[in-house]
């Protein structure tokens, strides 16, 4: 990467150039970006609490999360620069660099090529706001990665029968940190209810396909998000009932208006931020190893 | 309820793993937890992250009854004079001798 110039870098074109013998190619990228950018994101925020932890063990538990997560995310990085590279017409953006790398896809993106959701970017608040992220998206974590293990693209397939069984600790994990915060002390449960009003409204948004999510379903490459929510619903009702929360925004979808875009780059303020720590040593010494 | 409190009303637990070649679990160390479930998952985060084991007992600590070093002349020394409880001392014949 030789240019400072970061307009330079990538060329947004939304126009798809794929021909039909490019277009799974055309969505599986943006896809896998879409699965990767979640991973890394989540994970990233989860490896701001290294070191201030509340207790030694909680912080090495989710430290331990935030490395399976990044794990998760360089897996499917990779997957997507073999995309990439092997097919350079099907892309929407460019990088001046020979070939594109899980390093070129994770640091020299910017904001809005970013597709993670919502949910991710949101910060972690205190313990409370963390665990229930947390929760609330390895609830809608497991039952994805578990569909794509069937799933027609054998990369993605590999990648989710390896991951699930992290993101069955995760869940598992988190859910009794909820059930512990709620059915705890007054102070638990009160943090863990003001921690589910910032959260819930960015929920939602985990189950609207994207354009990619949708055709790639027809090929039965991506996972259906119906089915994933069916999941996320009994989950979440069920540890929420152990947790003294309450069920009626479960329950009643239409009570709440559910923000979105992640998935088309259009992202909170705080993705920003987050951008411009995780990815100031790349762009200011870039190719730099250690 | 401050989180020092907390974290002093924690009952402390000791932890054993047993690797995946082992047949016993060994003591490993001990960790903080609020019950049993927390102490097991407390355990595969600490001592299970570099492949060390593939099963976890968790005792809280208070559990746990130790002999006093101070005794130990007594315990284990009258042992070591007594050969005779040593199942050595007649031959084996030939047919049992691949038990």
């Amino acid at each position: 990467m030789s240019t400072n110039n970061y307009d330079d870098n990538y060329k947004l074109d939304n126009q798809s150039t794929g021909s039909p013998v490019h277009w799974p190619t055309n969505h599986l990228i943006p896809y896998t970006l879409h699965l990767a950018d979640n991973s890394l994101i989540l994970g990233h925020r989860n490896s701001e609490w290294c070191g201030h932890g509340p207790i030694l063990e909680q912080d090495i538990a989710l430290t331990n999360i935030a490395l399976d997560l990044v794990g998760q995310a360089r897996y499917l990085y990779q997957y997507a620069a073999k995309l990439i590279n092997e097919n350079p017409e099907a892309t929407h953006f460019s990088f001046d660099v020979e070939a594109v790398t899980e390093d070129t896809l994770a640091y020299f993106r910017d904001n809005r090529q970013f597709k993670n959701c919502l949910l991710v970017e949101q910060p972690n608040g205190d313990w409370a706001q963390t665990v229930l992220r947390q929760f609330l998206f390895s609830a809608y974590q497991f039952p994805l990665y578990n569909a794509l293990q069937k799933s027609t693209d054998k990369e993605l397939a590999a990648i989710a029968e390896k991951a699930i069984k992290e993101v069955s600790y995760h869940l598992r994990w988190s859910g009794e940190w909820i059930i512990r915060m709620g059915d705890g002390t007054a102070e638990s449960h009160h943090r863990l209810t003001q921690a589910f009003d910032e959260l819930w409204m960015y929920t939602g948004e985990l189950f609207i396909p994207s354009e990619e999510e949708k055709s790639l379903l027809a090929n039965g490459i991506s996972a259906d998000l119906r089915e994933v929510k069916e999941f996320w619903m009994g989950k979440v009702e069920q540890v929420f009932t152990n947790a003294n929360l309450p069920l009626s925004h479960i329950r009643d979808q239409k009570a709440t208006v559910f923000q979105k875009g992640g998935k088309e780059g259009k992202h909170s303020e705080w993705l920003g931020y987050i951008l411009a720590e995780m990815q100031f040593v790349q762009r200011a010494y870039p190719g730099c190893e250690w | 309820m401050s989180e020092q409190n907390a974290q002093n009303s924690w009952p402390l637990w000791e932890v054993f793993i047993r690797s995946r070649q082992g047949l016993d679990h060994k003591h490993v160390g001990s960790l903080h937890a609020a019950d049993a479930a927390m102490a097991i998952e407390n355990a595969r985060d600490v001592y299970t992250r570099r492949m060390e084991g593939v099963s976890i007992w968790v005792v809280e600590s208070k559990h746990m009854h130790a002999s006093n070093p101070d005794d130990a002349p007594m315990l284990y020394d009258p042992a070591n004079d007594k050969i005779y409880r040593h199942p050595t001392f007649y031959d084996l014949p030939d047919e049992l001798k691949h038990i």
